[in-house]
């Protein structure tokens, strides 16, 4: 019992890190352009396949360092010659721009490596259990995911909170008209910022990519999560980004370790009611439905906490 | 300006139909070819492709020329009925499908209600993989026929071992949750609880079809409820990453499965290095002592750079052939007519037959294991070195299970 805990706030943690990696990056955008970028998981999924390539020509280390600033570089092209001409035409023009982008770059992505999985291996460096836990080991690159996302997080907030770029973004986070009316340049801040935010999910792409399935369906399938992470932390919070991405984690993790079920709990339906839909909902368990527990969240935020757990701003 | 590319706009996809292809024999193809099913689909396409082929060679389908046209459904049911349609519309008259009991339930459904609304134009529908037993018992139709031996035809053989087996005290079921894992389940627990009282069911797990890529959560529940033998219906991804985390925590049980050897399996086996712990049942392995069959499966894997996973598919498509040769036509009705109750000499060798009845073939059933290999085992799985070694073999009279089908035929 107290090894399946551990194991499931280690992999929660890291999960939840994982996330965070990418909301960070979608919750900056968001409170800076104002636009929520829905292919901010495309990035993800860019940056798992520069990675899966780049590994193939020259290794993974490099791999690590140039497919971010590869991803990045195309994010701050996307944001200084797409959305800035869309912006003129509101908040509704650029949605649907990204909209249409995250479609597109799934296809370019087809057509490049195809649909079926690519073999993005774990570097052999790294392939061996880093401990025993009890009688599991725990792989030792899970552990190097984590760490680099802890690093990240660590850079990020030094960066943030020490430097004058920092205090700008700070500021423009909450307040980004003022920050204009400063004399900043905006303009380049934008493109900094967006840069950047895909960037971070580019890493999350690259180190998720060999021990998640690097497919062209990445982005679908941990796309609407990121959504949850960035509504139920506060939309331009990024500390309530950090908080949400590490309980979204922990509870799908934990959610799967549960058995308990309503036929657990009151015990069995009659049998007069078996073969109806009052029988399947006795009998689902929280470890079938484990992965919407974090959209039941979501609804119960918006419901109750509309702004988000740390949100600052509520549109 | 504008008004040249409007024109062009509402000309040139016209064009595209122009083209039309010499008449071939035609088979939709409909399974999935991106998404969670990606490798699976493709390794089931290139198969038929590769049938194809080899009945090209012999003169193709009553002098017709066979035609595999590729179909991506993403494993929706939605999607496919969509797919079936846009088949039919392209004079396609046979469907064949496998991958999801989901799917097959509903492309069986459509294929009949179509046929019913439309005499004189229908399609046949061959699933080659969709094993719930209730497409061939409950809502078994004339047009559908299942050349893969259904999940309970698995499970008994599956369990008829296992009773042997008295090391087996723990068991943890964990499946995929639809229509197929819940029959892999359900039957587990009864056929175990006949034949082997002892035996404790120690978990009982579903989870999402295709949607989860990591299942180190899934693993650590494994272990934790002190199982010594898992027993799974997963198949495609659901199993390679079911396996390659099992690999990663180091977890050493024994694991009966029906699905092992598809694309990604013996890797991940290989990885978790269970040395002859993982079970399969299956119609057929390469390494058989079999002649003719061993050299197709050399053919089929210089080609393509994969083990025949598929030899339903053989079998699927050489009864093909013998039935329109026998019904000296291609019509479907007359083609489906000439396969119900045909007996057939197997790809691995013995007799099997379509049942009347209901559709079912029933064939030699396999159980086999992977690991290090003899001379015996000539073959080994995704160049890991571990090939499938014979446990068990089951003849196709003993497979025979009954059947509540209550067909409708054609007048």
């Amino acid at each position: 019992m107290l090894e399946l805990i551990v194991i499931s706030t280690l992999n929660g943690v890291l999960f939840g890190m994982l996330l965070f990696l990418m909301a960070s990056g979608l919750t900056v955008i968001f409170s800076m352009l104002g636009v929520l970028n829905f292919a901010h998981a495309s990035f993800y999924m860019l940056g798992a396949f520069f990675g899966f390539q780049i590994s193939r020509w020259f290794g993974f280390w490099p791999a690590l360092l140039i497919a971010p600033l590869l991803a990045g570089a195309i994010g701050a092209g996307v944001e200084r010659f797409g959305l800035r001409r869309v912006h003129k035409n509101g908040h509704v023009a650029e949605l649907l721009f990204t909209f249409g982008l995250a479609f597109v770059i799934e296809e370019v992505a087809q057509i490049i490596w195809g649909k079926s999985p690519v073999d993005f291996r774990i570097p052999p460096l790294l392939d061996f259990p880093a401990f025993t836990i009890f009688s599991t080991n725990y792989p030792a690159y899970k552990m190097f995911m984590l760490l680099v996302s802890i690093a990240i997080f660590a850079g990020l907030l030094v960066v943030l909170k020490k430097t004058r770029i920092g205090l700008i973004v700070q500021a423009a986070l909450t307040h980004p008209h003022m920050v204009g009316h400063l004399g900043h340049n905006v303009g380049r801040i934008f493109m900094l910022v967006f840069g950047v935010g895909t960037a971070l999910a580019a890493v999350a792409g690259v180190i998720a990519g060999p021990a998640l399935v690097t497919q062209s369906n990445m982005a679908g399938l941990l796309g609407p999560i990121l959504f949850v992470v960035v509504v139920v932390g506060g939309l331009g919070s990024l500390p309530g980004a950090f908080v949400a991405s590490l309980l979204i984690g922990l509870v799908q993790t934990f959610a799967v370790s549960i058995n308990g079920s309503l036929s657990g709990a009151f015990g069995p339906l009659s049998p007069d009611y078996a073969s109806t839909w009052l029988a399947d909902i006795w009998g689902v368990t929280v470890a079938q439905i484990a992965p919407i527990v974090p959209y039941l969240l979501l609804v119960l935020i918006l419901i109750f906490r509309p702004m988000g757990l740390l949100g600052t701003r509520d549109t | 300006m504008r008004k040249f590319m409007m024109a062009a706009a509402f000309t040139l996809p016209m064009l595209g139909g122009v083209a039309m292809a010499q008449e071939t024999f035609k088979i939709g193809y409909i399974d999935p070819l991106s998404g969670g099913g990606a490798s699976v689909g493709e390794v089931g396409l290139k198969t038929f492709q590769f049938l194809a082929d080899d009945v090209n060679a012999k003169g193709g389908i009553q002098g017709k020329k066979v035609e595999i046209v590729p179909l991506d459904n993403k494993t929706n049911p939605q999607e496919s009925l969509i797919q079936a349609q846009k088949a039919i519309d392209a004079g396609i008259r046979f469907l064949t499908q496998g991958n999801g009991s989901s799917v097959a339930g509903a492309l069986s459904d459509f294929v009949t209600k179509y046929n019913e609304r439309n005499p004189g134009k229908e399609v046949l529908y061959f699933n080659y993989a969709a094993v719930d037993p209730v497409l061939t018992n409950a809502k078994c139709s004339f047009w559908h026929f299942r050349w893969d031996a259904n999940s309970d035809i698995k499970m008994e053989a599956l369990t008829n071992y296992m009773k042997t087996v008295p090391s087996i005290k723990n068991v943890y079921l964990i499946n995929q949750d639809y229509s197929f894992g819940e029959a892999v389940r359900s039957q587990a627990k009864a056929m175990l609880a006949a034949k082997r009282p002892d035996i404790k069911i120690v978990g009982d797990e579903l989870h999402p079809l295709l949607k989860i890529t990591d299942f180190a959560p899934y693993i650590a529940k494994i272990k934790a409820s002190g199982a010594d033998t898992v027993v799974s219906g997963n198949w495609g991804n659901d199993f390679a990453l079911l396996l390659k985390a099992a690999a990663d925590a180091g977890l050493k049980v024994n694991w009966y499965t029906y699905y092992a050897g598809g694309p990604g399996g013996p890797t991940a086996v290989k990885q978790a290095n269970l040395n002859h712990q993982v079970f399969a049942v299956s119609e057929g392995i390469p390494n058989l002592d079999h002649p003719s069959s061993q050299e197709f499966e050399k053919a089929i894997r210089a080609k393509y750079d994969f083990s025949l996973f598929y030899p339903r598919a053989v079998n699927e498509m050489r009864m093909l052939a013998a039935a329109a040769d026998k019904a000296k036509s291609i019509d479907p009705v007359k083609v489906a007519l000439a396969l119900e109750g045909m007996e057939f000499e197997v790809f691995d060798g013995g007799k099997g037959n379509m049942r009347k009845d209901d559709h079912q073939f029933f064939q030699p059933i396999y159980i086999a294991s992977l690991g290090d290999r003899s001379e015996r085992e000539p073959f080994d799985e995704e160049k890991t070195g571990w090939g499938w070694k014979l446990v068990a073999k089951i003849d196709a009279p003993a497979t025979v299970l009954p059947t509540t089908c209550k067909m409708e035929r054609p007048n």
